[in-house]
């Protein structure tokens, strides 16, 4: 073997190496990126009871912003929000609170989101009424007790947009035929997801829970239409014109819609547009300590 | 070093223990406060210092962010607000200045237990190591930035052992411990230096930042060296300090000036001829003329 092809072969083999090792670190961390990559994904799905501190719309963004520095954490008064641990179900070192552990208590001045050093948590919220943690929603209507036609009323009265997040919806109920039920009814508009009625909610498990918005929120298709609305912004129908009912009555009887019923010996009157009933008043006290405290039942 | 020997065994001979662990005390001492004053807020409510490492907010008002963290929140495709630029920006500054990897060798808490597991290596004797190309860590860094741009997120944190440790101390370790453990036991069993050394993106970024740094370790009295090889046994990147310890022939000046070098100052510990010293990038050369040696480099340089 001659010196030249010795030369060669050390090249060789050095270029080889080379390249071997290049390739083996290539695939290797390549390997890392794509498992990491996976990883991320699953840790994007939040299980259901984790809810996100306020400022946060959606979770992908939110996970581009969050350093997992725990500022917001160490600045919540009412130690409501913790950071994920490895082991839990959410994404590794981010702030979230579970509600029937610590709901949040809606500070006026959002510690949590003027502690945040990337704006993860969005410092364009000023008002806390504003902030949407969550949905609320009434997820078991057999537990309830007010679907048994029961009082209770406490994630009403806890609700700190007391009356407009959770109203109670008056219902016949049909088992006594006498009592009404007062149903607990969530309205997104202006639910922040805080969850203190899932705190507060008496029931060994909560009936009522706060979810992620993204998993509480329904949608209705966009192209769909209300009728009744489309025809109050135009003035009028807008399919088939409104008729009156024509009803084939003996001479000097006519029908009236709007609550009067049959009506006899009158000139028939020309049909009135429908009044809305006056709203019955309220049986629920504007103070909640009022119902919260009753003693005995109604 | 006698073969067999511990490094510094000379060193701790004629001078005494302390003197021959005089930088590591200083840095686990540093490490330890560092953590210390994170962690009096949540242990005793004397809120120093608020958050982690990967942001924290000193007496309400220094803000500090890690500029590898904000690079990634970059990356996935988010401006983080002017609080954590101005951190980052200070942390920039301050490391660009006492060089990168002081981040590693005084602040880092994995250190520790990489340290631990290299000594815990020597003493037992475990020789086998797993070949990892020095290169692996920008690999690395590269990968985690492409993570967080391809899935917008900053997923690196998901895993990061480095920001996972500090995490866990102040805010709760969950199962942690278990990636501390898989760490300590990768650099005791699979390779040497393995994780700090090779793998670790952080240590990859604030080595960038460390081949600008002032601050630096050098050679100064280099022509005292025996050969002893106690500073190569030491050095978690023993690469570093042949050119600046050998390179005289070759025109090099005694300045470790690669960014690899942790400023760890265990080399100045351990050597028994005082060659090293904490010096500056600027006195790679002047310091020669002064120790009147080399004149032959500085003829041909």
């Amino acid at each position: 073997m001659s010196n030249n092809d010795l030369k060669g072969n050390g090249v060789n083999v050095a270029r080889r190496r080379f390249l071997a090792d290049t390739l083996r670190t290539a695939v290797g961390v390549g390997l890392v990126a794509v498992t990491l990559g996976v990883y991320q994904r699953q840790a994007r799905a939040l299980p259901a009871t984790a809810i996100r501190p306020p400022g946060v719309t959606d979770e992908k963004s939110f996970q581009s912003a969050c350093i997992r520095c725990g500022l917001c954490v160490r600045d919540c008064p009412y130690d409501t929000l913790k950071l994920a641990e490895l082991g839990d179900d959410v994404a590794l070192g981010t702030p979230y609170f579970e509600a029937r552990d610590v709901p949040c208590e809606m500070c006026d001045d959002i510690p949590c989101v003027k502690a945040c050093p990337t704006g993860a948590l969005n410092p364009a919220l000023k008002e806390i009424n504003e902030a949407r943690m969550g949905l609320a929603v009434v997820v078991d209507q057999e537990a309830c007790i007010a679907f048994q036609g029961l009082r209770c009323e406490v994630c009403f009265n806890v609700c700190p947009v007391r009356g407009k997040a959770i109203s109670l919806d008056m219902q016949h109920n049909p088992r006594s035929g006498k009592h009404a039920l007062f149903i607990p009814v969530v309205h997104s508009s202006d639910c922040t997801g805080c969850g203190k009625c899932e705190k507060a909610c008496i029931l060994e498990e909560a009936a009522i829970k706060v979810f992620p918005v993204a998993l509480a929120k329904g949608m209705l298709g966009r192209h769909y239409r209300l009728g009744w609305e489309q025809k109050a912004e135009a003035g009028k129908a807008l399919v088939t014109p409104d008729v009156p009912h024509q009803y084939n009555l003996p001479e000097g009887v006519s029908y009236e819609h709007g609550g009067r019923g049959l009506i006899t010996g009158e000139r028939p009157l020309p049909p009135t547009p429908p009044v809305a009933p006056e709203a019955p008043l309220s049986p629920f006290s504007s103070n909640p300590l009022d119902t919260l405290n009753r003693k005995g039942g109604l | 070093m006698e073969p067999g020997g511990r490094p510094g065994a000379e060193v701790i001979a004629q001078k005494g223990w302390f003197y021959a662990h005089r930088y590591l005390i200083l840095r686990r001492i540093s490490q330890l406060a560092i953590l210390g004053l994170f962690l009096v807020g949540p242990l005793f409510g004397i809120w120093l210092v608020k958050g982690n490492l990967a942001s924290s907010l000193t007496l309400d008002v220094l803000p500090l962010s890690d500029p590898l963290v904000l690079l990634q929140v970059f990356a996935a495709g988010h401006v983080p607000e002017t609080a954590a630029l101005l951190g980052g920006l200070i942390v920039l500054v301050f490391y660009l200045i006492v060089g990168g990897r002081v981040y590693c060798s005084w602040v880092c808490p994995v250190n520790i237990v990489t340290d631990f597991a290299e000594w815990l290596r020597r003493r037992l004797g475990i020789k086998g190591s797993a070949h990892f190309s020095d290169k692996t860590r920008y690999w690395l860094l590269g990968a985690i930035l492409l993570v967080a741009a391809v899935t917008g997120s900053v997923a690196w944190e998901l895993i990061n052992p480095v920001s996972m440790v500090y995490r866990g101390l102040v805010f709760g370790m969950g199962l942690a411990w278990g990636i501390v453990a898989a760490v300590f036991l990768l650099d005791l069993f699979v390779g040497r230096r393995a994780w700090c050394g090779h793998l670790c993106p952080v240590g990859a970024f604030y080595g960038m930042l460390g081949e600008a740094a002032v601050l630096r370790v050098s050679a100064v009295r280099r022509e005292q060296c025996d050969d002893c090889m106690d500073c190569f046994a030491i050095c978690p990147e023993h690469q570093v300090i042949k050119p600046a310890l050998k390179g005289a022939d070759k025109g090099i000046g005694p300045v470790i000036t690669s960014g690899h070098c942790t400023n760890c100052g265990r080399c100045i510990d351990v050597c028994a001829r005082d060659v090293f010293a904490f010096s500056t990038r600027f006195s790679n050369n002047s310091r020669q003329a002064v120790s009147g040696v080399n004149q032959k480099s500085e003829v041909s340089s």
